[in-house]
């Protein structure tokens, strides 16, 4: 880490993701981030790496950090690429960036921190936003469904998607070094708490409540099969969606400059 | 098969674009379908890989442009090509390019705007936009090519710029300079210069307008480099809030390029000395001129032509040159007048009158200029 004091409010989940990341990374024999190549959009979550993490940490703008983490990955294939943004970030604005990603199987691992809401602008609804939530824009509640992104990941084409919640911090801790050490694109959705421009508004007392509520409202993939979509609803499904084997976009990439360097003999 | 050899050959302005960016050292485009550009892509699909370059085609131009500036700090020569739409959607990623100081080059074949506009149609209307199309305070460098030979040799220029001064450039063609064929000689490699940035030393730890162009790591090399389009420090630290660091950054950019203004721009004088009606022109349109030019001076009128290679900066010296003795100076240009504010401004004494037709891609023809020479006199 810089010797930098964190920009985070107190309460905030994205400690919690920073240190499950950091602990995943760890665990895996890092001493440093060496390896690493950091790249963020705009928001809160996009400030987990930039510049806190002493490592290479590409800010970009806001949605944005998919294609030039995509460029970064392809022209320095050694590297481990991976992604922070937050839910505005990744499927607000540059959700087409995040769906072209999959379906490319980018080798990239995209971590998103989804706290249900634009948390760095003060608190605004967000397309995760659950269904009649208060924010600053919907003060009758939200009228709209929240978008379900690991999901969407799954049916794009990702080599892996899972979700877990602040509320289970060894489970995305695991689940991040199993991403790590996978290929192609890799998806994780943290449930984070924002207990200033979420939590407050939306009826919860404090952190501890919002986690209370992540922990007793978590239903495991599993069983959220065998209850139905009506019965999911207001409720957190966690636990891996896919883990698969395919291409990767470095894979097929580089073997296209094989192909055109047989051929360019004739050109 | 890497470069092109020394060889006349006979091609459109957005193959000997695509041909000259391999040649300028460029391994990675990204681009989306838009016309008229759409040459430059498909030429590049089938040669960049050839050279260990990547060619990739997104999702958008805003993915295009993002994925340039990453393939940029991955230490490689990075290019984008589009037209109007594309090169709108591209401004924000340009200017976190200004703010972050990353080389790359965006090629804009203008097309008749705006909006759609007309696709396939020719037009000069994006000379302003290039210049300010992102927001904040940033100086753009622009280059407008006029002939197949030129694009090749200004495309070379645009990456040598964009090296040597750590900034996104814009090449500026339009459709016609684009799409014509010309015979092209390919210079001989030794003659052909290539610029690369300046990278640091093992030790450096600021890379940001620590010095006038501070080298530049690429991410993976061990240097730990943070990059941020929000303002910051030397160090790539973050400075929301801070008048002081904001300044210095800003005028540190604009700096970088102003006090070079005389090695980025280039002209061609023709025929400028004693004349006594200026024209300044750029890009297709200052194909026509010549004969206008010639046509007048066979009427016993000496008329001087000021042609832009380099757009932006603006070539202020050597308008101010062509005012000194020219009473009135025409600005052609197919939009409904840009340049010719700049002209304005820069020649106050003299009469500027622009000379503007713009839509389905007529060209401002040699008559047309020659009227414009004799309007007035008697």
């Amino acid at each position: 880490m810089r010797d930098l004091k964190l920009p985070f409010c107190p309460g905030c989940g994205l400690f919690s993701l920073s240190d499950a990341f950091l602990k995943a990374v760890y665990e895996l024999g890092n001493e440093n981030l060496a390896k690493f190549c950091f790249v963020s959009g705009i928001g809160c979550s996009s400030w987990i790496p930039s510049p806190y993490f002493l490592a290479d940490s590409v800010h970009t703008l806001h949605g944005r950090s998919i294609p030039v983490a995509t460029g970064i990955k392809l022209v320095r294939p050694n590297l481990n690429v991976v992604v922070f943004g937050g839910d505005g970030d990744i499927v607000g604005i540059g959700l087409s960036h995040f769906v072209h990603a999959a379906r490319r199987n980018v080798d990239i691992l995209v971590i998103m921190g989804n706290n249900m809401i634009y948390g760095m602008t003060g608190g605004q609804v967000a397309p995760t936003t659950p269904f009649k939530t208060r924010t600053t824009t919907t003060p009758y509640g939200s009228f709209e469904h929240p978008l379900d992104a690991a999901k969407l990941a799954v049916a794009a084409g990702a080599a892996y998607a899972a979700r877990w919640t602040t509320a289970q911090p060894t489970e995305l801790k695991e689940s991040i070094k199993k991403a790590l050490q996978l290929q192609g694109l890799r998806f994780i959705e943290a449930v984070t708490q924002c207990p200033t421009a979420y939590g407050r508004r939306a009826g919860f007392k404090d952190v501890g409540e919002m986690l209370r509520y992540f922990k007793q409202n978590s239903v495991p993939a599993e069983e959220a099969e065998e209850i139905g979509e009506e019965g999911l609803e207001g409720k957190i499904v966690v636990g891996e969606f896919v883990n698969r084997k395919s291409p990767t976009l470095v894979e097929t990439v580089y073997s296209v400059l094989e192909e055109a360097k047989k051929s360019g003999a004739q050109d | 098969m890497q470069t092109r050899k020394t060889e006349t050959y006979f091609w459109s302005g957005n193959e000997a674009c695509a041909e000259a960016a391999i040649t300028a050292g460029c391994r990675f485009f990204a681009g989306y379908p838009i016309s008229p550009a759409n040459e430059i892509s498909e030429h590049l699909s089938a040669r960049l890989p050839q050279v260990d370059g990547i060619f990739m085609q997104m999702e958008d131009e805003i993915a295009s442009i993002g994925a340039v500036m990453g393939a940029s700090w991955g230490g490689r020569k990075a290019m984008t090509a589009t037209s109007g739409p594309g090169f709108s959607l591209m401004q924000e990623t340009i200017g976190w390019g200004f703010m972050t100081e990353t080389p790359c080059v965006i090629v804009d074949v203008q097309r008749v705007g705006p909006g759609t506009g007309q696709a396939t149609k020719c037009a000069q209307g994006d000379v302003m936009q290039a210049r300010w199309g992102t927001h904040g305070d940033y100086v753009a460098i622009v280059l407008s090519p006029n002939s197949v030979q030129e694009m090749f040799e200004l495309t070379v220029r645009a990456f040598n710029l964009a090296e040597k001064y750590r900034t996104p450039v814009i090449l500026l063609t339009d459709e016609t300079t684009a799409h014509v064929r010309e015979q092209i000689t390919v210079p001989p490699r030794e003659s052909i210069g290539i610029v690369n940035r300046k990278k640091p030393e093992q030790q450096d730890k600021a890379f940001f307008g620590s010095e006038e162009v501070a080298p530049m790591p690429a991410v993976g090399d061990g240097f730990n480099v943070a990059v941020t389009a929000s303002t910051h420090d030397e160090y790539g630290v973050r400075f929301t809030q801070d008048a002081a660091v904001h300044r210095r950054i800003v005028e540190t950019l604009n700096a970088k390029i102003n006090n070079h203004a005389d090695d980025i721009v280039q002209v061609e004088n023709y025929r400028v000395d004693d004349c006594d009606v200026g024209i300044v022109s750029f890009g297709c349109t200052s194909r026509a001129v010549y004969e206008a030019v010639e046509t007048a001076e066979a009427k016993g009128l000496q008329v001087g032509f000021v042609r832009l290679k380099t757009v932006w900066p603006f070539p202020e010296k050597d308008v101010k040159r062509l005012a000194e003795t020219a009473e009135k100076i025409i600005v052609p240009e197919i939009n409904l007048g840009q340049v010719v504010h700049e002209v304005q401004r820069v020649a106050c004494k003299s009469e500027v009158v622009p000379l503007n037709k713009v839509g389905g891609g007529q060209l401002i023809t040699p008559e047309e200029i020659y009227a414009k020479i004799l309007e007035g006199r008697k």
